[in-house]
């Protein structure tokens, strides 16, 4: 192993430990230090944390951010969602790598550059964006292709690349009680703290958390808990389950010790809310963060900040010191004798799927991040087996404001159904993409009003996995019991070919598919080639009718809600913009998908022909 | 001990407390397809051949455990219509040629697709590049018929206690690695006796120098379908479920 690598390995593992469940952000860290994770580091790192050397490689293997091959000092990630598609991403990346002489996926010959695409990270109010060396750039322009092309040609430093590229832009458009807080840190708490008369006793609910340590006076914890239950608040990243009874049971769960987590992996193509949240609100995060672990009684918790969200690491970090100073996080918070808890941020690595709460924990643990079967669920059996509440950034955040201002404050904001305000990612074909944070109930019509879109087609609501509204929909109203979400806006115009979005989120889940299971592994790759050949013209109803069949199978078998979900986009496309599909389709009765004449294309690239005779359509018009 | 019971495409079937569905099922001699179940190991469900719908809703049935008075239906036509689905997946998904296979007549896979009636692939094929592994003295890896069903896994890491195997990549690009820097077989400790060389259902694992001693037509699941063995597949002493044994 050469020098450095083995001083990078050392000082990283030794920095984290030798803990097996860091191995998330010792990869990094190696790969930051290096470049990339050759083989030897590998090895050394298993030594290291005394695991397997082949249970490294697999968890390094996962994710796509760590890579086991050099893919050059400089390495541009073209984000590949449907809004970034439609600001012109796909020519502004061949016209980069034609400057470059490359091709898409492949290293430079002298090893000092790759361009290839990703999945979106999460800029798509201010695309087309890139992520360099897993650094952030939104709002390319063909100047700014030209520029960098130069950079990098001339080898400067991304350190010294001009700074103003890597602004990233709020774009707050409407504030509500969430995004206009302007809460000093440590005021939610104290609240919590001043609800607990001092001469009540609490009946602790267990035994073994922190709670045993505290002395029989503390009420808050309970106090605060019915707070929660009593707004009725659920949960923010999609699912919706009601946040009390998630506490509660992580509470009342048998275990040694107690975890809180936050879901930061905000994966799902065209949102962007938390982003903003820990931008602009990471105190109020990390107060709701502090408040779960009074009412559960845990000593640690983890923020699972996304991969592309890695410029977020510094300026979190720095919050999170500044609570320490602040008496607000460590020992005896708030001077509560027993309160200790502490918040770590944790990087994920570009992998979509560790957002299902299950899987974030496998990569919590420095594994795969495969979900796991449930039950257990994560309140009982969560981070190394613990008691666990797993909850999304927007969930703490209006946690700490309940806990300031009470459940029936909160409770009245929204309807009856849906408490609160919910933020919404606005991307897409519209004036003033951005932040929007409206109280439940809000009509998807006043949205697209708000924002600026006049002639909408179509929004995809809460990403690929939910629902796709039609123009006679836009009366339908953002709430639990219309429609649910996590957040994503997406709006395409009447210009827009619902096709290519449906293809567009096909190729994501693809991509994203952990392949654990049979259905979504094989079954998301063939749902994009049947949509790649409906869009080279080869398509037939068969292939509709096979699309069908994958569905049910997806629906039926799937191991987790990626698979569940997989077909979703298709669905609604298919079923509200069915001339989409239609005026692709051949009228034949089956058309296969092996095409003979492209067959010959590797051939035709050897001797340098492309004349009418090397083909075959055309050499059968020939010889007629 | 065993009063409490759930049915089975309307029969009857007996299971002890802390059984799965599929532990139950075998036991009492009703065979559920299979590939990623083996009785010695914790089921983890990822084939999801043994999909069944359970009171009207698909459950995995290798990790469902069994709870009375449980409707469970199994081979209707819809399951099993969905079952040689993700059998023509596996199939697209590697590459298998069971005329030229030493496996053939052992192999699960090709078993179960004579039992459920797989006529044709189906979907296209895939074709991945998968070089085999022949370093190793005694064994041939052919990572074509791998079906990810993480069993090697399983005894490597639970019995052997060699962590010899594991998986790397995601989706379609999910492979086998063996555990040494240099990616071969040889150079790991692996060894013809361990429980790992004996679990592969189809033919990635192979000793060497030991080609077609049973003929073809008279081999293990050419004499009788593998659903008439299912008395092999059963839990060896249903009592001590859930000890990782």
């Amino acid at each position: 192993m050469p020098e450095p690598l083995a001083t990078i390995v050392a000082a990283v593992t030794d920095k984290h430990n030798r803990d097996g469940t860091r191995l998330m952000q010792i990869l990094r860290e190696v790969q930051e230090g290096y470049g990339w994770l050759p083989p030897a580091a590998i090895t050394a790192i298993a030594r290291a944390i005394d695991w397997p050397r082949a249970r490294v490689e697999s968890t390094a293997g996962f994710y796509s951010f760590f890579h086991t091959r050099p893919l050059g000092r400089y390495r541009v990630l073209w984000s590949d969602n449907i809004t970034d598609r439609m600001l012109g991403n796909m020519d502004l990346m061949n016209a980069m790598c034609q400057k470059l002489w490359l091709e898409p996926g492949r290293v430079s010959e002298d090893g000092l550059v790759s361009v290839d695409t990703t999945s979106c990270t999460g800029m798509c109010d201010q695309g087309p964006a890139v992520l360099v060396n897993y650094r952030a750039i939104p709002a390319m322009t063909a100047e700014k292709v030209e520029r960098m092309t130069e950079l990098i040609r001339k080898q400067v430093p991304i350190a010294d690349w001009p700074p103003e590229w890597f602004l990233i832009q709020d774009n707050l458009r409407r504030a509500d009680v969430l995004l206009n807080n302007d809460m000093a840190p440590g005021v939610a708490l104290a609240a919590c703290f001043a609800r607990g008369p001092a001469d009540s006793v609490e009946a602790a609910s267990n035994e073994r958390s922190w709670r045993e340590g505290v002395q029989a006076h503390t009420q808050g914890p309970s106090a605060t808990l019915d707070e929660i239950k009593k707004s009725n608040l659920r949960g923010r990243g999609g699912a919706g389950f009601t946040t009390g009874v998630k506490w509660e049971a992580c509470r009342h769960a048998p275990g040694t010790t107690r975890y809180v987590v936050c879901n930061a992996d905000e994966g799902e193509p065209g949102t962007f809310k938390d982003r903003v949240l820990l931008t602009r609100q990471a105190d109020l995060v990390f107060e709701g963060m502090t408040i779960a672990a009074y009412v559960v009684g845990a000593g640690k918790g983890f923020l699972y900040l996304r991969g592309e969200y890695r410029y977020l690491l510094e300026p979190l970090n720095a919050v999170l010191d500044r609570r320490r100073q602040q008496g607000l996080l460590g020992c005896g918070i708030g001077g509560q004798a027993g309160f200790d808890f502490d918040i770590e941020v944790h990087l994920g690595a570009g992998a979509y799927v560790c957002g299902e709460e299950s899987a974030l924990i496998e990569s919590l643990e420095g594994k795969r991040g495969v979900p796991r079967n449930r039950p257990p669920y994560p309140v009982t059996h969560g981070f190394l087996n613990q008691p666990t509440i797993v909850n999304n950034v927007e969930t703490f955040a209006a946690a700490a404001l309940i806990a300031l201002k009470g459940g029936d404050w909160y409770r009245a904001i929204g309807t009856a159904k849906s408490a609160g305000t919910k933020l919404l990612s606005v991307s897409g074909d519209c004036e003033r993409p951005g932040i929007y944070e409206y109280p439940f109930g809000v009509a998807v019509a006043q949205v697209l009003a708000d924002c600026g879109a006049a002639n909408a087609q179509a929004v995809q609501i809460s990403g690929p996995s939910g629902i796709c509204l039609a123009d006679n929909e836009f009366e339908r109203r953002i709430a639990f019991e219309d429609i649910p979400t996590a957040g994503a806006f997406m709006v395409f115009d009447h210009g827009r070919d619902m096709f290519e979005v449906a293809r567009n989120f096909t190729h994501f889940f693809a991509h994203e598919s952990c392949g654990f299971c049979t259905p979504c592994r094989v079954g998301t790759s063939l749902l994009k080639n049947l949509m790649d050949k409906i869009a080279q013209g080869h398509g037939t109803q068969y292939d509709l009718n096979e699309i069908y069949k994958l569905n049910q199978l997806l629906q039926m078998a799937a191991h987790c809600g990626l698979g569940h979900t997989a077909c979703h986009p298709l669905f609604d496309t298919l079923e509200k913009f069915r001339p989409a599909y239609q005026r692709r389709l051949k009228t034949l009765e089956f058309e296969p998908a092996f095409d003979l004449d492209a067959a010959l294309s590797q051939a035709r690239q050897m001797t340098g022909r492309d004349d009418a005779a090397a083909h075959l359509g055309a050499a059968e018009e020939i010889a007629k | 001990m065993t009063s409490q019971t759930f049915t089975i495409d309307g029969r009857e079937v007996p299971f002890e407390a802390g059984q799965t569905v599929m532990q139950a099922a075998l036991t009492a001699g009703v065979f559920i397809p299979h590939l990623c179940y083996h009785p010695e190991f914790k089921p983890h469900g990822s084939c999801k051949l043994c999909t069944v719908m359970v009171n009207g809703r698909p459950a995995t049935s290798c990790t469902l455990p069994a709870a009375a008075g449980m409707e469970v239906a199994s081979n209707t036509p819809e399951i099993l219509d969905k079952r040689r689905m993700l059998l023509q997946m596996l199939l697209v998904e590697g590459n298998h040629f069971c005329p030229s296979c030493e496996k053939s007549g052992q192999c699960k896979l090709q078993a179960l697709g004579y039992e459920l009636g797989v006529m044709t692939p189906h979907f296209t094929h895939f074709y991945p590049d998968r070089p085999v592994d022949a370093s190793h003295h005694d064994v041939l890896l052919d990572f074509n018929r791998c079906i990810l069903c993480e069993l090697c896994i399983r005894a490597s890491a639970e019995v052997d206690r060699k962590n010899v195997f594991a998986l790397s990549g995601r989706g379609l690009k999910k492979h086998l690695i063996v555990n040494a820097e240099s990616g071969r077989l040889a150079d790991t400790d692996f060894a013809l006796t361990d429980k790992a060389a004996q679990v592969c259902p189809v033919g990635v694992i192979l000793p060497k120098r030991r080609g077609f001693a049973v003929p073809i037509g008279k081999r293990r699941f050419d004499e009788k379908p593998i659903s008439a063995h299912v008395a092999e597949f059963a839990p060896v002493a249903p009592a001590k479920q859930g000890e990782g044994r």
